[in-house]
């Protein structure tokens, strides 16, 4: 494999043995495969929320736009509108992207824009110190909780796939290789792709040993079938105890948004007579 | 006569605007100076609508409560506007439907509705009908109005025209207007005058949430946008429309916004995005009277403190409150260039009255804009998105850029862009970013940031500034006076300021808001003023009210 240095010289401040590491290794991993490949790097682009995910920029050195707390999705959708030849990657975090921001990646399947969002969900908020998120399970104990929440969490892969979403996956900080293979074909996937990455945070819910005994990978579902994939992802609700599957749930070829929506860029040279010709016919 | 106001007023859903649109351009034809005011409620049918037309000699950009003729499609328009009714004024009402309380003289009763169905025409061509009697009414020639109805109209052009022609054919003339040899300037809202203006200054990209008054900026730019290759996106939610718009600019594309009070709330935490990625957007924010939903159809100048102070943290922008088209179109321009030379915010104050009101347009008198490209990294050493410079201007590169990492951050970062927290860094980087907007004031000392208008040395000035300038300097010149209007409001002119107001004694403040929010910004530079006027019911001043409130002022 090619030699490409993507380490920056910013200090790494996840505790040790968070899940974190596992998708940025993964994804330096895929980058540099993509880059042997023949993707230019310059033409990647990674954007982040706020939390401890959003850090993923800082550690490697490509082109990137750390975002504010649940609006990375926004700024990924502007980045590839603006230049559709860009690969643009856009991480978050659970609280970050189904929480604040559920609207922008509601809103970014449903136009099924070319951009991968990888979201870390360790299904807590590690930056603000352990509060509960839309994926914790019910009665969860946080800090905003401590007698344990009382909503049940939201099936994120169940509302993207209603929203049209045309790639969707799951993997775990724990399973580098699968998450390696999938990242790949989310980023080369045409359209909007989504990866549910379980990344395990270390310090405020310990999921480690839950995961690896309940998950398991899929094999020969049919990827097109809209109704194969609901059942798959409704089999674990994030919530009771149940088989997880890991791999890709749906992959659905399908226009993607920015096909329908850039057209020839004239130049800027007869603005100036188009803007007189405007003027005249307003006489 | 010198100058003409025509009235036009009905419910919504009567086509009101169009028929005031068509009147003006008839005008505009004859070769006067238009300005239109409309006035409608935030209802889809029903309510009371109008517009008043004023055409004059000269330029103008104020309306009157002196109204000559009376367009009335229905009662109450004669009973809402019977206190403009004055001697001399003309009455054109539909006979089916209002019933005139005034002698036969003055009105001109036409059976629209007897006259629609002989010509099978559908209800909502009553306005056609009135606009073809009006047209003999003040002497005009059939020919210009049929030449207009041409250019306007493109859907049952010829049915229209026919109605027209009964309107005409049933009315008699009541006065002559004669129409000037002079030749007829472009015909603009303030919205599509801010547009071009955009466009002028390198738009590539228009992002927008519907939200009244600066829907018509994203309508106009939708339809035409194909013509200048641009991207016009309406998304989710204002959140969305700037969040979009700074990953157009990291990208190096030319973008702008455009929203309301209520939407430029949403967008509060994208400009501080901005102001801390040092990412240029221009935001175009059209004030109405609030706070929350207030008046969305009516207008207002009480967000400037809030364009000034939009965001957390301390952060260098740009603000300014174009007075009419031609400012509209310059300082769009200018604001698109301000912008990327200095990566900064930048905000375009308008409000209803501005945005859209119809106006001349006169390309000549907007001013030469000089094309000022962002500056650009030489490729040489190492790229460093926020590498500190002596004007805190760091090079800019955009992806797909080989030899090059772009990394902005929203979070405090060093030269690179990577987080830090350290304190050293953390000053030097909120000097740099603040160094920008004393280079920017330095900058501006280039421009015409303070204008006076009016009698320039005399010792009493009012001061105004956004939409009431047409109808300050109106006054001002009526009444013998200055009119001193600041455009640019921050970084804020106080030395250009100053001498605008050389030899004032007596300082006259006018602004459509209730607390005098520029009195409040020039306080800050150790300005007062004498005297307020303030109006606050969400309609502009008419030049009658407005010189009379100086009069009692001067007194
Ligand atoms: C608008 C806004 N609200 C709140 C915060 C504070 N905040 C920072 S990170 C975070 C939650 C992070 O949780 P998650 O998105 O799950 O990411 P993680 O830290 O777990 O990676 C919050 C609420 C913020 N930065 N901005
Ligand atoms: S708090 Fe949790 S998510 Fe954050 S770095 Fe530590 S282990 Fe990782």
């Amino acid at each position: 494999m090619n030699k490409i240095n993507l380490d920056t010289y910013a200090p790494n401040t996840w505790c040790p043995g968070c899940g974190n590491f596992a998708i940025m290794n993964a994804v330096k991993l895929v980058i540099a495969q993509l880059s042997a490949e023949g993707l230019p790097l310059e033409d990647i682009v990674l954007v982040s929320g706020i939390g401890c995910h959003g850090k993923i920029v800082d550690y490697i050195n490509v082109n990137s736009f750390y975002s504010i707390h649940g609006r990375a999705t926004p700024v990924a959708e502007g980045i590839k509108l603006a230049k559709p030849g860009l690969k643009v990657i856009c991480f978050a975090g659970d609280g970050d992207a189904y929480g604040e921001g559920i609207e922008h990646l509601i809103f970014a399947a449903k136009r099924n824009i070319d951009i991968t969002m990888v979201i870390h969900n360790n299904r807590v908020y590690g930056l603000t110190t352990g509060q509960y998120t839309p994926t914790s399970p019910l009665g969860f104990k946080g800090r905003s909780t401590p007698r344990g929440t009382v909503e049940p969490p939201i099936n994120p892969l169940e509302l993207m796939l209603a929203s049209g979403a045309t790639y969707l996956a799951r993997g775990t900080s724990h399973g580098i290789e699968l998450l390696k293979k999938i990242f790949k074909e989310a980023i080369l996937h045409k359209g909007f792709s989504l990866v549910d990455v379980l990344q395990v945070c270390v310090t405020y819910f310990n999921m480690y040993e839950y995961y690896n005994k309940h998950v398991y990978e899929l094999k020969d579902n049919n990827l097109q079938d809209f109704n194969q994939a609901l059942n798959k992802i409704r089999e674990w609700d994030y919530n009771h105890e149940a088989p997880i599957a890991l791999g890709v749930f749906y992959r659905k070829e399908f226009p993607a948004f920015e096909d329908n929506f850039i057209k020839d860029r004239p130049g800027q040279a007869d603005r100036e007579s188009k803007i007189s010709e405007f003027l005249n016919k307003n006489i | 006569m010198d100058e003409l106001s025509i009235l036009i007023g009905g419910r919504a859903g009567f086509g009101i605007d169009r028929a005031g649109g068509i009147i003006g351009r008839l005008l505009n034809r004859m070769g006067y100076h238009i300005y239109i005011y409309r006035d409608y409620p935030s209802i889809i049918r029903g309510g009371h609508t109008f517009s008043i037309i004023r055409a004059s000699k000269n330029r103008i950009a104020s309306h009157r409560d002196k109204i000559d003729v009376i367009l009335a499609l229905n009662q109450d328009t004669l009973d809402f506007h019977k206190k403009r009714l004055n001697e001399g004024c003309f009455f054109i009402f539909d006979s089916e439907q209002v019933k005139p309380q005034m002698g036969p003289n003055c009105g001109l009763g036409l059976p629209l509705g007897k006259l629609l169905k002989e010509e099978l025409a559908p209800e909502i061509m009553r306005n056609t009908c009135i606009i073809g009697a009006l047209t003999k009414a003040i002497g005009a020639d059939f020919g210009i109005l049929e030449d207009t109805l041409k250019k306007e109209l493109a859907k049952d052009l010829d049915l229209n025209l026919k109605v027209a022609r009964r309107g005409f054919d049933a009315a008699r003339e009541l006065f002559n207007f004669e129409p000037l040899q002079q030749k007829s300037l472009p015909f603009l809202t303030g919205n599509q005058a801010l547009a071009l203006g955009l466009i002028k200054g390198g738009l590539n990209a228009y992002i927008s949430y519907p939200m009244t008054p600066s829907s018509p900026i994203l309508h106009y730019l939708a339809e035409i946008g194909d013509d200048f290759g641009l991207d016009v996106i309406h998304p989710e939610s204002e959140i969305s429309v700037i969040l979009m718009a700074l990953g157009y600019a990291y990208a190096g594309k030319k973008v702008a916004v455009g929203t309301s009070g209520g939407g430029f709330c949403l967008m509060t935490e994208g400009l501080s995005l901005a102001g801390m990625a040092e990412l240029p957007v221009v935001v175009i924010l059209g004030q109405r009277p609030g706070p929350s939903t207030g008046l969305p159809t009516y207008s207002a100048q009480s967000d400037l403190h809030f364009a000034l102070n939009a965001g957390q943290g301390e952060f260098a922008r740009f603000v300014v409150a174009p007075g009419d088209a031609e400012e509209a179109y310059y300082w769009s321009a200018a604001s698109m260039n301000i912008s990327w030379k200095y990566q900064i915010p930048g905000i375009i104050l308008t409000d209803k009255n501005l945005g859209e009101g119809i106006f001349n347009f006169d390309l000549m008198l907007a001013g030469e804009i000089k094309e000022e490209g962002p500056v650009l990294w030489n490729g040489e050493s190492t790229y460093k998105r926020y590498s500190a410079a002596k004007n805190g201007v760091s090079p800019l590169a955009f992806a797909p850029s080989k030899d090059a990492v772009i990394k902005v951050n929203s979070y405090e970062h060093d030269e690179s862009g990577i987080t830090t927290e350290e304190p050293q860094q953390t000053k030097m980087m909120q000097e740099k970013r603040l160094r920008k907007e004393k280079y920017l004031a330095l900058d501006l000392e280039n421009f015409n940031t303070v204008k006076v208008h009016a009698e320039k040395e005399s010792e009493t000035a009012l001061l105004c500034w956004g939409s009431n300038k047409g109808v300050c300097v109106e006054a001002a010149r009526r009444l013998g006076l200055r009119a001193v209007q600041p455009v640019v409001l921050n970084p804020f002119g106080a030395k250009q300021f100053q001498e605008a107001l050389a030899g004032v004694k007596k300082l006259i403040l006018v602004e459509n808001n209730a607390t005098g929010q520029l009195m409040r910004l020039i306080g800050g530079y150790g300005f007062k003023v004498d005297k307020q006027i303030f109006k606050y019911d969400g309609r502009p001043f008419s030049l009658e009210e407005l010189e009379e409130e100086v009069k009692g002022a001067i007194k």
